[in-house]
């Protein structure tokens, strides 16, 4: 523990000053059994780094698979991160203990039906973190919280004495934002939030994300796989491949001039509702599957399905670089992309 | 009838009991279908798509009983036949891919044996004519080394690679109309592409039909000529993709179109959600199933379900705005 708050104390170079998260090089890895004795690794994020400014919401997609709901948790520190740093408000939270920075960063799951405990009705859901970090004197001022969220995310106070069953998947979803909000963050990790969702109920929580954000000044990192969504709601997207970041831009940049072919084949991938559009669309399909996370290929990791790939992109990783304003990608090729 | 009509649904009713009570999971639904079509159905969970489905092919799962309609497939009269006649036709005349490659493959058996299976059962072929077949088939839906394949089990596959045996599988005996239960919602979006671009391939090889069923007004939107549009067990839309996506006449598919994000805008545009939670199917309300939640609602609308109203030959809707909005017409001309 000692070493542990000294180390905090030592000077990092940020990303960028003033940023509300920030991570540099940050690696997830899973151990998992490989035959009697020998050990292997699943490299879930490796040596990703991004930062997220106070106010802004970061969109993470990917495939499955590719880390994206990997990274999000990491940064929570819901999983010890193999390697690099977590900064936080300009702290260093990779080893500390994370009790005080819980009410800062939250986080809302992917799956409504799962995320809720059945045995508790939603008042104690959305009290139990109020409870935990002690944040209401006595039980009124805990009742009238609980009633201020459920109402703020389009609940009212007589849901507090019923139980998750008798809700639908959105209000479900509603009553774990609540619980998110509970304690007042200024951070929160929505991972995946909609798409368990029917269609004509997602926009109502797309927006929902986007009233608090305004009214709260809250900060999002937003990961999905729905990449019109993602660009709906976010300022910047970063493209996860493979547990490698391949891209990342301002939300209109990397969908209308993205560089990275890998981007560019899962935009062209994305079925446009609009019969005109896909009718001259062109696509690019890729062959093949995602390799397995636990034998990647070497180099860049994407060369096995790419069509620009030869023999620099086996040898060497590519280099996650700038290369315009704010606008990062990680490719041998660039120039023979456009 | 028209030689050409491969499918025709008559006001199926298809109900399921429950114990907490009746479900009308399919309420007065009608479909026709001509050979070689592409027909899109649209809808959220539980608006009674995949029963639809199911029904065509006589799958209805207990508790659920087709209560009234009839349904018509390439000269069967489905509800009046025995398990057994259904058993020469699924598979045959008419296949299913399931939304879940992962749980649709039997674990224990090789992927040969599963394909060999639908072969054997449906055709005169012997063993060898049948491993023969089974590896065309592979190569048809575009998996390499099919030899190898075939003698791999269903967990050593990808995904996109399961669904593809799922369709090598339902594609065994040609036949005439495919059914496609959500076949990419389970799967990412590139192999997705791949996977409609190979049913859009298919299709136009073997030239049959295909009903696919799908959440997603993307993919319908690049594969179908015809789209229906269902909520709570009811059409409430039918028409080409063209009167869908740009002429849009049902409260409904108009929330639907102006709920999603667009990928291809270049502004912020602000999302309009259809407000409100979907129908509890055990209460549903007694007129037009979407009454509730519908900006337009009239007095009328809760109390009564509408007439289709023909907008055009193909274009059909359900909705009492249109009824008046052609009342007032035709009262207006005879003034």
């Amino acid at each position: 523990m000692m070493g542990k708050s000294i180390n905090q104390k030592h000077k990092f170079a940020t990303l960028r000053e003033g940023a509300l998260v920030e991570i540099q090089n940050l690696k997830q890895y899973f151990p998992i059994q490989d035959g009697l004795f020998g050990k292997k690794y699943v490299k879930a994020v490796d040596d990703v780094s991004f930062y997220i400014d106070k106010g802004e919401t970061l969109g993470l997609v990917g495939e499955s698979g590719c880390g994206k709901t990997t990274a999000g948790r990491t940064i929570l520190r819901l999983y010890e991160p193999t390697g690099g740093r977590i900064i936080y408000n300009g702290t260093d939270i990779t080893y500390v203990d994370m009790m005080p920075y819980r009410r800062k960063m939250q986080i809302v799951f992917q799956d409504p039906y799962a995320s809720l405990n059945p045995r508790m009705t939603v008042g104690d859901i959305v009290g139990e973190p109020i409870d935990i970090h002690k944040l209401a004197a006595s039980n009124k001022e805990r009742s009238e919280k609980i009633i201020q969220m459920l109402d703020r995310v389009g609940l009212n106070s007589e849901h507090a004495n019923r139980y998750p069953h008798e809700f639908s998947g959105g209000q479900r979803q509603r009553i774990g934002i609540a619980r998110a909000l509970a304690v007042d963050p200024e951070f929160i990790v929505c991972d995946e939030p909609i798409s368990a969702l029917d269609v004509s109920i997602q926009a109502q929580i797309v927006n929902m994300f986007e009233k608090l954000q305004e009214e709260m000044g809250l900060t999002y990192l937003f990961i999905a796989h729905d990449l019109s969504v993602v660009k709906h709601i976010s300022n910047r997207i970063g493209v996860m491949y493979l547990g490698k970041l391949v891209e990342l831009a301002d939300s209109y940049e990397l969908v209308f001039h993205s560089v990275h072919p890998y981007t560019r084949s899962l935009i062209s991938a994305i079925p446009v509702p609009d019969p005109n559009t896909s009718r001259t669309q062109k696509r690019i399909i890729l062959e093949g599957d995602v390799p397995s996370p636990l034998n990647p290929p070497s180099g860049c990791r994407f060369r096995t399905r790419c069509p620009y790939a030869d023999k620099i992109c086996a040898e060497k990783e590519p280099e996650f670089r700038e290369i315009g304003n704010r606008h990062f990608a990680a490719c041998h090729h660039l120039d023979k992309v456009h | 009838m028209m030689s050409n009509i491969l499918l025709d649904i008559k006001n199926l009713k298809v109900s399921f009991f429950t114990p907490a009570g009746e479900v009308k999971a399919i309420n007065d639904v009608s479909i026709q279908m001509e050979e070689g079509d592409v027909l899109g159905i649209v809808g959220e969970s539980g608006s009674g798509k995949s029963v639809t489905s199911y029904s065509i092919m006589g799958l209805v799962p207990f508790p659920g009983r087709i209560i009234d309609g009839t349904i018509d497939f390439n000269g069967h009269r489905i509800n009046d036949m025995t398990e057994a006649e259904l058993r020469s036709i699924r598979g045959n005349e008419v296949s299913i891919i399931f939304q879940d490659p992962m749980t649709s493959l039997n674990p224990v058996y090789t992927i040969g044996n599963q394909i060999r299976e639908a072969i054997l059962l449906h055709t005169n072929l012997n063993k060898q004519q049948a491993y023969e077949r089974s590896v065309e088939l592979l190569k048809l839906v575009g998996i390499n080394e099919p030899e190898k394949r075939l003698k791999q089990y269903p967990h050593e596959l990808s995904g996109g690679m399961r669904q593809r045996v799922m369709i090598a599988i339902a594609l065994a005996c040609e036949p005439k109309l495919l059914i496609a239960d959500e076949p990419t919602t389970a799967l990412d979006v590139t192999i997705q592409a791949q996977i409609m671009e190979l049913m859009t391939e298919l299709k136009n090889k073997i030239n049959m039909s295909i009903i696919l069923i799908t959440h997603d007004l993307g993919i319908v939107s690049s594969v179908c000529r015809k789209i229906m549009v269902m909520y709570a067990g009811k059409i409430v839309e039918s028409g080409t993709i063209d009167d869908i996506f740009y002429n849009p006449k049902h409260e409904y598919t108009k929330g639907l179109l102006r709920s999603i994000p667009k990928l291809n805008t270049k502004e912020h545009e602000k999302l309009v959600p259809i407000e409100g939670t979907p129908v509890d199917m055990l209460n549903p309300p007694a007129g037009c199933p979407f009454a509730p939640r519908c900006e337009k609602c009239m007095k009328i609308c809760l109390r009564e379900m509408p007439e289709f109203t023909k907008i055009s030959d193909i274009h059909y809707c359900a909705c009492w705005l249109l009824q008046k909005e052609a009342f007032e017409a035709s009262a207006g001309g005879n003034k």
